[in-house]
């Protein structure tokens, strides 16, 4: 697969090989059926036809009015949203896992899994760059720079309650993006990516407090997570982000 | 043309295509007969039919059958988390894993509690309920043999709803009396991460990774292979390891992505198919 980089200025990663077209699964069904539809499926499936932003739409990566950070719109909005929230996740986790006393802060066995969590956000966060410089070319969100309260990382208390708050924060935020994804593989592989953050978010909360996994603050009556909108998500997390950032248009088509 | 093209198109829309085709030989029987005029196997007029074939009595799509897929696998594991807290080894564990077992139990029984107004408010009949195999649930002779069980089926529920969050794009709100306005997709994703939750902590309870590393004690279980086995280190054609700029290994490429069941191979007697019984 590395044949198919192209390095593409200091730390740009262009993938060659075109991401899936999207055939939306509700008009194939229209077009197995009937003879006339056969025929556009085979042209769907001959050519690689893009879904370009409607031009009034913001581009990801764009200076809004008010001079904040556009992530764009469309499924590009919700890339663009996501790897924002894994930057801010995997820089945490990097400045944890580079502790030198964080051994003696967290423990041995919690700080080796702390380690491990920051390669799990670190190729996420990396993963969202490659497919976003790949599928959405000039509209990748840029590096971001986080920022934390005093004494984020002095406590075990502050490291942990800013790692479940992070976590719980990142399913909440997939929880609530996925009905605003229109390219089916991109919605696979936000799941993939969401039941891992639930795995870091149970850990973490085990940590805090043994058995609170998954306690009623954070799955309701009905046995259900919490999700949230994208605004809802960046209110929060805009605390830890220098840069302000403009999620109004992501999923908008 | 080229007929796999299109098949791999539609793989991405339906995980599930090629266990359709698979299992429905009367599509491969008409493909002979067809094909042996080998100028239609072209023809637009053919492929309609093959796929119309394909198709043919599924309703994959309707949220009405995705949602008895998934009442069907909680009925599962409500029953076996019901069983668990029954068994007279439940009060060998410690007061914190029973504690754990009750919470994931009443997540089990809210999930089949809303799954089944879910279906019935879109106009559906609710599957009859599937029990978990007494015979298989007497062989677990101890708390720890019932958690390695619990292992599996939470991490199979991960995979099951993952593999069915495409058939539910695009569907419309629908407003269920009791439940209030809900979202098929979101409702599916907010049950999904709840499993994970639960899956992460059993993991935790047996001492290893809360996250699928490849080097648990359970990894060669079939829970944990198939078409897309766990071990994929490669995502959306870009492989982890190598392809990020910055190298990563395999360990942290396979953990950092949890992967898909289709309906077949959740079902299959290997994997939660087989735990189903009187």
């Amino acid at each position: 697969m590395s044949d198919n980089l192209q390095p593409r200025g200091s730390d740009d990663l262009t993938l060659a090989q075109p991401l899936y077209t999207p055939i939306k699964r509700r008009s194939f069904f229209m077009y197995a059926g009937a003879t006339a539809g056969a025929s556009a499926l085979l042209l769907a499936g001959c050519s690689d036809d893009s879904d370009n932003n409607t031009p009034s739409l913001p581009k990801g990566n764009s200076t809004t009015a008010n001079g904040a950070i556009s992530l764009g719109s469309g499924d590009v909005g919700v890339l663009n949203f996501a790897y924002a929230l894994e930057q801010l996740e995997a820089d945490f986790y990097a400045k944890v896992a580079a502790l030198p006393n964080g051994s003696t802060i967290l423990g041995a066995p919690a700080f080796a899994y702390f380690q491990q969590v920051a390669k799990h956000e670190a190729i996420h966060r990396d993963f969202f760059k490659a497919a976003l410089n790949r599928d959405a070319a000039g509209q990748t969100l840029r590096g971001l720079t986080p920022k934390y309260p005093a004494a984020t990382f002095t406590d075990k208390a502050n490291i942990l309650g800013t790692a479940k708050a992070f976590e719980d924060l990142g399913v909440s935020a997939y929880n609530g993006a996925g009905k605003l994804i229109k390219t089916p593989a991109y919605l696979v592989i936000a799941g993939q990516i969401v039941s891992v953050e639930a795995r870091h978010a149970a850990y973490i909360r085990d940590l805090v407090t043994p058995g609170s996994f998954a306690a009623d603050d954070i799955v309701n009556a009905a046995g259900l997570d919490v999700a949230r909108t994208p605004g809802e998500v960046l209110t929060i997390a805009q605390d830890f982000i220098t840069e302000k950032l403009d999620g109004s248009s992501v999923g908008v088509n | 043309m080229n007929f796999f093209n299109i098949i791999n198109k539609l793989s991405e829309v339906d995980p599930d295509v090629m266990g359709r085709l698979d299992t429905r030989r009367s599509v491969f029987n008409s493909l002979n007969t067809v094909s042996k005029r080998a100028a239609m196997a072209s023809a637009p007029a053919f492929l309609a039919a093959f796929f119309s074939k394909a198709y043919a009595g599924t309703s994959a799509g309707d949220p009405k059958e995705i949602f008895n897929y998934a009442l069907t696998l909680e009925y599962l594991e409500a029953d076996f988390y019901n069983k668990m807290i029954a068994s007279p080894f439940f009060a060998t564990a410690s007061a914190l894993d029973q504690a754990a077992i009750r919470q994931i139990s009443k997540h089990e029984t809210a999930h089949v509690n809303l799954l089944k107004t879910v279906v019935s408010g879109i106009g559906g009949t609710p599957v009859t309920p599937v029990t978990f195999k007494a015979a298989t649930f007497a062989s677990l002779t101890s708390f720890a043999k019932q958690l390695e069980v619990a292992q599996l089926l939470e991490d199979t529920g991960v995979r099951a709803y993952k593999g069915r969050a495409g058939d539910l794009q695009g569907i419309n709100d629908v407003t269920i009396t009791g439940v209030g306005t809900i979202n098929p997709l979101q409702a599916a994703l907010q049950i999904h991460s709840v499993e994970a939750r639960h899956a992460a902590h059993v993991r935790f309870m047996r001492g290893q990774t809360p996250w699928i590393s490849g080097n648990g004690d359970l990894d060669n279980q079939e829970h944990y292979k198939g078409a897309i086995p766990e071990s994929t280190i490669t995502q959306s054609g870009v492989n982890l390891t190598t392809g990020l700029g910055t190298p990563y290994t395999a360990t942290d490429a396979q953990a950092s992505f949890d992967e898909i069941l289709t309906v077949a191979e959740v079902l299959a007697p290997s994997r939660a198919g087989g735990l189903v019984g009187a």
